[in-house]
């Protein structure tokens, strides 16, 4: 049989989900042999790949986190679109059978799916239903906008019903390029850079500047508590020490088993502004230049398999990402499994609620690696009092402008 | 000296092939290899690459994150090196003293040495970790705001005193070695001329052990300097706004975070320029006024 690596960032119930799925597929012929291998974090799992790819030994597939897709796209010739890798298997890319924010986020301004969508996430709101009840909230009804968030936040911290109100992981993601999204603000030129890889960011725009400042006034009281850069804050949350957080859809196991008595709410919005649609966090699955047509028919048949909506429905319900087909999504809706856990299908509507408009299909920068790290910078230095949003906020932009400027002209 | 001959003349050679072959492989030809990229710019990818001169170095050099990077591996240094020795000094004079159960207390403080560094770091971040410390949880309970997330100066504490923790007990050992060396009649002398502990321990003991200290900031400088890697990716990852961020961690950051390969390669340039800098300087001017014993 014609061996296929996968190489990937998941651990824990995602990893067995992985080695069951390639199981089952290997089981289902006999002519491929798709062979997952962990490599560690996103981001390491992309820097082997990269190297393996320099020194000419790259896997078939490899998953790529959500802010290493534009580092992809700049890689003309480096990879081969998904959706031509499907035909070259002799199936046909029909695009309307996938869910339409996840295939946008993935594609080619043409339209042209570059990479297979294997795990989408969407940030949402959860909330702890002893904290608003002790401090005389609804429990039922969480708060709609960022304002109401904020006042639920300080209610909560000075009824003492919790240490602290509010914290979010991500920054980034969440309170930035999905904020733009949401509530339907240009992130940056160029359609956010999905129109082009020239971007000038325009996140100093007034209303994330009112947003940063409010959070940076309640990091001022504690009513908003810094969790770290990427998913720290979930810990904030699930040790009843924060009573409101904004996090991935994905991070929906990791709370459930926490014991805390949680609600789930969709991501806060501006009056008059949101809500737009979310974009697609996590990864998807991107394949390399330079293999056989043999490898790359196999590879077809394998994301053929993964399209299956038995599969897409299993992946969904299990693991807590969306799934990438409407077939998958129907066919959970009519198993009642929306009805029996409530809140599940609030990243789906988040994400489908309306047609992506050119501020929220999405934000693609060949460096969103380096330009997160940048905003992360200053956000930290806000959050610790040295600055005001507005001068955080100008500054990431300027240092972001100037690194984006460097890496095109790589 | 005497001449020393050997009438084999091939068995020399073989007999020290072994080290020539590691050196090739893990020094000589990374670092041509890291001088190469330095005067290259390239995509992440290798697909286009191009020859830019000292472009990569005229960049990194007038970046103020690089020179923030020197004076934090600055600080981290002499701060870990201080602490380290220092706590090392202090346990090896009162292990010294012990009569009873000796090998035992030496054991105990030999242990955190075989612990690696991203555990050292792991372990340190649990104790203090705002979120769910047990130390955080006692620091803020007292009043005192303790957040080394978003707290520069808390976050470099942190680091230092894992990356000085893990090297006590190496300093440990040298030190009672040290200690052993000195003759105990010197201090017998001095006790019967009427020198009390401190004295001795400054007149006679310390100025003893000054070859052993020597060689001791030496090998804590270049620890702290590339061996505490681990530490800083674990605890800190260089943050919050760039507080911790050493020289080594920001030739990972840029060349394998941001992809930035030439900056990258630059940067350890220079910081091979440093190292072959300081070492010369240690052993040409500093070692010559160390008197050895």
């Amino acid at each position: 049989a014609t061996e296929l690596q996968w190489w990937h960032a998941m651990t824990g119930a995602n990893n067995e989900m992985i080695e069951e799925l390639t199981k089952e597929f290997n089981e289902s012929q006999s002519t491929y042999k798709v062979v997952p291998v962990f490599k560690g974090t996103y981001p390491e799992t992309l820097n082997a790949g990269i190297a393996a790819f320099r020194s000419k030994q790259p896997p078939a597939i490899i998953q790529v986190f959500d802010a290493g897709s534009g580092t992809m796209m700049a890689a003309e010739g480096a990879i081969v679109p998904a959706a031509e890798i499907l035909q070259k298997g002799g199936f046909t890319f029909d695009k309307s059978q996938y869910l339409p924010g996840i295939v946008a986020y993935y594609s080619k301004p043409d339209g042209t799916m570059l990479s297979f969508p294997y795990n989408s996430s969407s940030p949402i709101l959860y909330y702890n239903k002893d904290a608003f009840q002790k401090a005389g909230l609804n429990v039922d009804n969480p708060p709609k906008t960022w304002p109401e968030v904020f006042e639920a936040a300080k209610k909560i911290k000075t009824s003492g019903a919790a240490p602290c109100g509010m914290t979010s992981t991500w920054l980034t993601w969440i309170q930035t390029e999905n904020f733009a999204a949401w509530n339907n603000v240009p992130y940056g030129t160029n359609e956010n850079g999905l129109g082009g890889t020239d971007v000038k960011l325009q996140i100093n725009a007034p209303l994330y500047v009112e947003h940063f400042q409010a959070i940076a006034d309640l990091a001022k009281d504690g009513a908003f508590r810094y969790g770290g850069r990427t998913s720290e804050a979930k810990q904030l949350f699930t040790s009843g020490e924060c009573a409101i957080l904004t996090e991935s859809s994905g991070g929906l196991g990791d709370i459930a088993k926490s014991g805390v008595n949680y609600g789930i709410g969709q991501l806060p919005y501006y009056e008059g502004h949101g809500p737009q649609n979310t974009i697609p966090g996590g990864a998807s699955l991107w394949v390399f230049a330079g293999k056989s047509d043999e490898e790359y028919k196999g590879v077809a048949e394998f994301f053929n398999f993964l399209s299956q909506t038995e599969i897409q429905a299993k992946l969904h319900q299990v693991s807590g990402y969306m799934p990438v087909t409407m077939a998958a999504y129907e066919e959970t809706k009519k198993s009642g499994f929306y009805e029996k856990n409530p809140g599940r299908e609030t990243p789906l509507l988040q994400m489908m609620g309306k047609a992506p408009t050119e501020n929220s299909k999405g934000v693609r920068l060949v460096n969103l690696p380096q330009v997160r790290d940048i905003l992360n910078e200053e956000f930290e230095a806000m959050l610790s009092g040295q600055q005001d949003a507005k001068t955080a906020l100008d500054k990431a932009v300027e240092r972001g402008n100037a690194a984006i400027a460097a890496a095109i002209s790589n | 000296m005497q001449r020393v001959v050997f009438p084999n003349k091939i068995l020399p050679y073989l007999l020290v092939a072994p080290q020539i072959v590691l050196t090739i492989v893990f020094f000589f030809w990374p670092a041509s290899q890291a001088l190469y990229q330095s005067v290259i710019r390239e995509d992440p990818f290798g697909l286009k690459s191009g020859f830019v001169g000292f472009a990569n170095f005229s960049a990194v050099l007038s970046e103020a994150n690089y020179l923030n990077s020197l004076k934090v591996t600055v600080i981290f240094s002499v701060l870990t090196a201080l602490l380290a020795m220092g706590v090392a000094l202090l346990l090896a004079t009162a292990a010294d003293r012990v009569v009873r159960g000796k090998t035992f207390y030496r054991t105990l403080l030999i242990w955190p040495y075989a612990v690696a560094p991203a555990v050292a770091g792991m372990l340190w971040l649990f104790m203090f970790n705002p979120a769910m410390g047990t130390f955080a949880y006692m620091l803020r309970r007292n009043g005192f705001h303790w957040d080394p997330l978003l707290n520069g100066n808390h976050a470099m504490i942190l680091i230092v005193v894992a990356a000085a923790w893990k090297q006590i007990s190496y300093n440990f050992l040298f030190f009672v070695a040290g200690l052993q060396a000195i003759p105990k009649s010197l201090i017998e002398a001095a006790a019967i001329d009427g020198a009390r502990g401190t004295r001795r321990f400054w007149t006679i003991i310390f100025p003893l052990l000054a070859p052993t200290t020597f060689f001791l900031l030496v090998v804590n400088t270049v620890y702290a300097f590339f061996d505490t890697f681990g530490i800083i990716h674990s605890v800190t990852g260089g943050g919050p706004a760039r507080a911790t961020e050493t020289l080594v961690y920001k030739v990972y950051n840029d060349g394998f975070v941001n992809l930035n390969l030439g900056s990258s390669a630059a940067q350890s340039v220079i910081l091979m320029a440093i190292v072959i800098g300081l070492t010369a300087f240690q052993f040409r001017f500093v070692e010559k006024r160390v008197h050895y014993g």
